[in-house]
């Protein structure tokens, strides 16, 4: 089952060139960097009409580094496993072991400890995902639910075991774990924040900015943010990376190449409980204080969402992350007010991609981008806040807008969640 | 018909293989914590069969059953609605709220409070059905994100129309009058807790889905369609309107999940400690009963007789959870050995057929040339 | 040409039993370094198992294997290609959303300090495609190429892993005729430096053409090798079927003019607004076959998936049955209509195969007699027509209530006949009708066409096999990229001047 939409028909000769072309100028550094510019331009602009400071604050910044590193991590593990062709719903269950690991270990041994315990049981979670879908070819969704609902059986017993008459702890959560240190690029952070509270247009956003992303970051999330970059380069640049690959886009003809896909989708699909594992000890050593029942709130399903959003790539998952963890940030600093000028940042491109949609001739797009760009208009002159219940929606809202309007443009790999048994190629 | 039996044996024994495994998993985890075995289990049974935790499980059975022949009305057809869980709590809020408006005749207040429940569930799933009609998006993902939308909608909308609760950080919906009230029934002969009337429904509607689906040709439509998706569009199913159809039947019935609680209950409103998670738990029994109408009662039925039995565990200084945790290796063991008699049955029946056809004496040569076959 | 060189690839004594049939009995084959050899035989003769034994994807039962006189003994591709045999397969395994140069480092790739070295693959794919004249680009998707050019890729894929043996299982399915001369000169330049290639095919003329030596399979076994030179199309086919060769003819005309099935102006678009079927208008009357030829891929099956009402939205054009203007109509009601459907892929879209047969027999029949009372399925009814079926065709099955999966390809496909034939049809769409069945159903079922063309049925049908176009039909239109190019009477056309006609040459003519 692919996850979304279906493939484009194999394109035969006569359309090799158009189609070429046209993939060309969406891709590649420049593309990004520009992108990103022209978001903190506007970000800037609706600051300055708005008056909501906070849009661009360190403070905000930093809290929604830190918050999309857990979502960033859930969305990794879905990425590793889902590029394998194993389709991870599962990875909420994962996470859910990776926060009562975290805690466990982290409160006797230490934080590390605790982060590496984490790990290793989301990749048991992993593990047994692994062995329901790639041996036994249970269905890839049927058994990521019932890993969830495993997963969070045996936190809820195991933490009555172990947590129940503990100082500190109690039937849903472990004592108090040890903090990981932060650090921070020296002489940077007062120089900034002065720059930050001039309130100068573009200066000011990109001092505060800057001051969230270089002072005062959690070691865990530096290594968050080199393992955005380690899965690229394993994925997309060594021979590991391709095989695995090629069990996501053709297991058939990997195995006619003597790739083993078993193995291979074993490793990834670990790997990806890995992944959840550590998104979830993040959550209870960093941002939390040990773990607790339900810290999780649903973060593997958005961490899912963001690797949807990212198109299955490591750039654009971060980018998913990044702003369902910008959201959330703004929500908890700053209230309703914030996130109703987020509003504006929303309308405005919306309606411009609906004009562009439109030009492209593309109607049923532009009709749909018109409409719920407008809405955020209307919602955003007719109101002055917006309740904290909307923006936890967000992550949810926006991948369902994503899958609306992009879904043709979005390419899961090919046998993606399609059963795959040795020998049945040829 | 020897063929049958064979089926038939195929698809109990797997069913007990799998609860067999899950009570190993279970039992050795309970004697790895130095727990004994067989006197918790026997404490559990004696709790379990006293006539008011007899009525209890009836109740919760009623809830999860209606939550998994939602999900398995999607399971035929391979779709996977795994939205029940926002789909039954928008649908209860919604009722609770127009319930608790209605002053009519009795019937009508709860027939409409029902409608209005399945009317809201199917909605809630038309949103799914839409996306994977119009735009190919897989039901997976968008009843996953429309479950977390519902879930801060729910809450968004209680906070607008709340009432407090005395003495309490709980906030509530106004109460139905006692005109919604679906009558209980004293089926259980020395309890003090009624059952829910509304598995009269309940039943009722496992029959009706029994019904539908293999005896009539929409039915018919709808399984080919879960079986082989191009088979059934060359056979001359409208597999887009399938889809629509079959999301909103199964959002209708989710709609129903919230229903006996709402209607049945004390208080007969919708509050912050509304139970959760039913629809997950009405997946897992779906695929316990491997979508069969029987199958599925008697699963939701061990599900809540777990659930309802096991708090004596606590009084027994074992930790109740350990339910969940055999909750849950049922289903993933239970998808297993499905999945592993499934092909085993396939196979086997090849070997079967060939043997039984090698037996057979070769039919004559076929004409073969055309001389013999025109002349 | 070559003169008798060494052994590259001698398989001894090969057999190999899967639960209930033998696929392969005892074969004996010796191939030559430095030429093509030809493996022939009909669907189903075994070919396919014996190149995935000498691949390393099956194990022998019996037997051996001798690469350059060496005996071996393959557990996985690896090991075949560690030997030096590499193999390009029917259905290219090439991953679409990969680059040219992904798909045949994938497995082998040039490494540097645990990385991939992109620019070494890079020089030794051009290296290798500007050698052998492969014309490859490497850093193309593969989505974005054509039929030939994947080929090409998979070529390149074995050389690139250094194979002396180079096993292609019927390459020319899906080729156009010129793509088919490319790809012979290309086995020549292969063969020329001292290659050994084995060519899998059931298409006689292009064995003829190409092979330096042929071997012939039959039921599982070898039966013969011969030179080309030594022998004709005719003998060739005749030992790749027995003795006797059945061939699929029909003599007395019944064809009426009365019009049945009339398609004007039909054309069926993708998505990007391409013609997969441009503006084609025929009738067909009572008691007439129109065959379709075409090299596969040329718009056959969208034609049918559009007279079946199964690609509403892409569909244009008018369809007519017996006065009945069903050009709007959903798949449902075409069938109702009287329109029975033999579908080309029996698996994927004429059978539940999970299912027992009886519920196969209501499959595309849903609404009619007598597996439909109203709203409500008639079991009863459903069973025993089934049962019927099953006789009347003989269905060689121990009941009605087996899986549809434990059937053989032959009993299957007449189940599908039988169904199809059931109730009162007005037109047969049959799309490859003997794909893919034994010998002994490709005549029943051919019997059952020409009973269908008897009792008044307007017949469409579709084939990659000549003989069987030629036989049955009373008159064929063939098609070429979506459109009908020639009209060609069966009753004087050989398969040789039809096959010219298919590749593009008929379109002066007509």
């Amino acid at each position: 089952m692919s996850l979304v939409g279906t493939p484009p028909p194999a394109t035969e000769p006569e359309a090799e060139v158009s189609r070429w072309n046209w993939h060309l100028p969406r891709t590649g550094w420049p593309f990004v960097l520009l992108a990103l510019a022209g978001l903190i331009v506007l970000m800037s602009i609706i600051r300055v009409i708005t008056g909501a400071d906070d849009l661009t604050s360190s403070g905000t910044i930093a809290s929604a580094l830190a918050l999309s590193v857990p979502i960033g991590m859930a969305g990794l593990g879905g990425l590793w496993s889902e590029r394998s062709g194993v389709v991870n719903i599962g990875l909420e269950g994962m996470m859910i072991l990776g926060t009562w690991g975290a805690g466990w270990a982290g409160y006797q041994w230490g934080a590390w400890t605790g982060v590496l315990v984490g790990i290793a049981m989301g990749a048991v979670g992993g593990l047994v995902h692994a062995v329901a879908t790639v041996t036994f070819g249970v269905d890839h969704i049927v058994s990521g639910v019932a890993i969830n609902i495993l997963g969070l059986g045996v936190t809820q017993y195991l933490s009555v075991i172990a947590f129940q008459g503990v100082p500190g702890a109690g039937q849903s959560q472990s004592p108090p774990t040890p903090d990981i240190q932060t650090v921070s690029i020296p002489g940077l952070s007062d120089p900034l924040l002065t720059l930050q509270n001039k309130h100068w247009f573009l200066v000011s956003d990109l001092a505060g900015i800057a001051r969230g992303l270089l002072t005062g970051v959690s070691l865990l999330t530096v290594v968050a943010v080199l393992l955005l970059f380690v899965t690229y380069l394993v994925l997309w640049r060594t021979p590991f990376g391709l095989r695995l690959r090629a069990c996501g886009e053709s297991p058939t003809a990997a195995e006619s190449l003597g790739v083993n896909v078993y193995l291979m989708k074993y490793w990834a699909v670990i790997a990806s409980g890995a992944f959840a594992g550590l998104g979830g000890a993040f959550l209870a050593i960093v941002a939390g204080n040990g773990y607790r029942e339900g810290q999780t709130g649903g973060r593997g399903y958005i961490g899912l969402a963001a690797m949807i959003f990212g198109n299955w790539r490591p750039g654009g998952l971060a980018a998913g992350a990044a702003l369902f963890g910008y959201t959330d940030s703004l929500q908890l600093r700053s209230g309703d007010s914030s996130v109703h000028a987020l509003l504006l940042l929303i309308g405005v491109p919306l309606v411009g991609y609906a004009v562009w949609a439109a030009y492209r001739q593309k109607f049923i797009t532009a009709v749909f981008a018109v409409v719920v760009g407008a809405a955020a208009l209307v919602w955003y002159f007719s109101t002055d806040a917006i309740p904290g219940d909307f923006t936890t929606m967000t992550p949810y809202v926006t991948t369902l807008l994503v899958l609306a309007l992009a879904s043709q443009r979005l390419r899961p790999p090919a046998a993606d969640g399609l059963p795959y048994r040795r020998g049945q190629g040829g | 018909m020897t063929i049958n039996w064979r089926r038939v044996a195929l698809s109990v024994g797997a069913p007990l293989i799998a609860i067999a495994f899950a009570l190993l998993v279970t039992s050795l985890v309970l004697v790895s914590t130095g727990d004994p075995v067989w006197s918790n289990a026997k404490a559990v049974w004696d709790y379990g069969t006293t006539p008011r935790v007899i009525a209890l499980t009836l109740n919760q059975g009623t809830v999860y059953y209606l939550s998994a022949l939602a999900v398995a009305i999607g399971f035929r057809m391979n779709l996977f609605n795994i939205g029940v869980d926002g789909q039954y709590r928008l649908a209860a809020f919604a009722a609770a709220i127009v319930g608790s408006h209605l002053h009519l005749w009795k019937p009508l207040d709860i027939l409409l409070i029902v409608l209005v429940a399945m009317a809201v569930g199917a909605a809630w799933a038309g949103i799914a059905a839409a996306l994977k009609a119009a735009r190919g998006v897989s039901e997976v993902i968008s009843t996953i994100m429309l479950n977390a939308i519902a879930g801060s909608l729910v809450a968004y909308l209680l906070r607008k129309n709340a009432v407090e609760v005395a003495g309490s950080n709980n906030i509530t919906t106004k109460s139905i009058p006692e005109n919604g009230a679906f009558p209980g029934i004293p089926l259980i002969h020395n309890s003090t807790l009624d059952v829910y009337g509304f598995i009269v429904i309940a039943i009722l509607a496992g029959i009706a889905y029994s019904v539908i689906l293999g005896r009539t040709r929409f039915g018919f439509d709808l399984r080919a369609t879960g079986r082989s998706m191009t088979a059934a569009v060359a056979s001359g199913v409208n597999v887009r309107r399938m889809v629509v159809i079959a999301l909103l039947a199964s959002g209708a019935v989710a709609g129903l999940v919230g229903m006996p609680q709402l209607l049945g209950g004390d208080t007969r409103a919708y509050s912050l400690d509304f139970p959760v998670g039913l629809g997950f738990t009405g997946i897992a029994i779906a695929l316990l009963g491997r979508n069969n109408a029987v199958g599925m009662a008697l699963a939701a039925l061990l599900f809540a007789f777990l659930d309802s039995s096991s708090i004596i565990l606590d009084i027994n200084g074992v930790s109740k959870e350990i339910v969940l945790i055999m909750q849950g290796t049922l289903v993933l063991s239970v998808v297993i050995v499905y999945e592993v008699v499934r092909r085993y049955g396939v196979v086997a029946e090849q070997r079967r057929v060939s043997r039984l056809l090698a037996d057979e004496p070769p039919a004559a040569p076929p004409p073969s040339t055309p001389a013999e076959v025109t002349a | 040409m070559q003169a008798p060189t060494g052994v590259a690839v001698e398989l001894h004594g090969i057999t190999k039993r899967f639960p209930g049939v033998v696929a392969n009995r005892d074969i004996n084959i010796v191939v030559r370094h430095g030429q093509v050899h030809a493996l022939v035989g009909e669907n189903g003769a075994g070919k396919s198992t014996l190149m995935k034994i000498l691949y390393g994807m099956q194990r022998p039962d019996e037997g051996t294997i001798q690469i350059d006189g060496r005996e071996v003994s393959f557990h996985s591709p690896s090991d075949a290609i560690d030997a030096g045999v590499g193999m390009v397969h029917q259905h290219f395994m090439l991953a679409d959303n990969f680059t040219v140069l992904e798909n045949v480092v994938l497995g082998s790739e040039p490494g540097k300090a645990g990385m991939i070295d992109f620019a070494e693959a890079r020089r030794r794919i051009m290296e290798i495609s500007d050698s052998y004249g492969l014309d490859v680009e490497p850093d193309r998707l593969v989505e974005t190429l054509g039929v030939g050019a994947r080929q090409r890729v998979e070529i390149l894929k074995v050389l690139y892993r250094g194979a002396k043996v180079l096993i292609l299982d019927e390459p020319t399915a899906v080729l156009v005729p010129q793509e088919v001369d490319e790809l012979f000169d290309n086995l020549r330049e292969l063969t020329g430096e001292g290659l050994t290639v084995l060519f899998i095919s059931h298409k006689l003329d292009e064995v003829l053409r190409v092979a330096d030596e042929i071997t012939v399979v039959r039921r599982g076994t070898t039966v013969a090798t011969v030179e080309p030179k030594a022998v004709t199309a005719r003998q060739l086919a005749e030992l790749m079927v027995g003795s006797e060769l059945p061939t699929p003819e029909t003599r007395e005309s019944t064809v009426t003019d009365v019009p049945v099935l009339a398609a004007e102006g039909v054309t069926v678009r993708d998505v990007d607004g391409r013609a997969l079927v441009e503006d084609v208008t025929f009738t067909i009357h009572r008691g007439e076959v129109l065959g379709i030829a075409g090299v596969e891929g040329n718009g056959q099956a969208e034609l049918v998936e559009a007279i079946m009402g199964m690609r509403p939205t892409e569909t244009t054009g008018r369809l007519v049955l017996a006065d009945e203007d069903l050009s709007r109509e959903p798949t449902r009601h075409r069938r109702e209509a009287g329109i029975g459907y033999i579908p080309e892929d029996r698996h994927r879209h004429g059978l539940l195969l999970e299912s027992p047969l009886w519920e196969n027999r209501i499959l595309g029949h849903q609404s009619e007699k007598p597996n439909a009372k109203g709203v409500w399925i008639d079991r009863a009814g459903a069973r025993a027509d089934t049962q019927r079926i099953i006789e009347q065709y003989d269905v060689r099955t121990p009941g009605v209530d087996v899986l549809a999966s434990s059937l053989s390809g032959g009993n299957q496909q007449k189940l599908i006949v039988g169904r199809e034939m059931s109730g009162t049809p007005k037109v047969l769409i049959a799309s490859h009708p003997t794909r893919g069945v034994d010998v002994g159903a490709q005549a029943a079922i051919w019997e059952h066409i020409r009973e269908a063309r008897r009792l008044g049925l307007a017949v469409l049908l579709i084939s990659a096999d000549l003989d069987e176009l030629i036989g049955l039909s009373d008159s064929i239109k063939v098609i070429l990229r979506g459109r009908f190019v020639a009209d060609v009477d069966p009753a004087h056309v050989t398969p040789e001047e039809l096959g010219a006609a298919m590749t593009g040459a008929g379109e002066e003519r007509a």
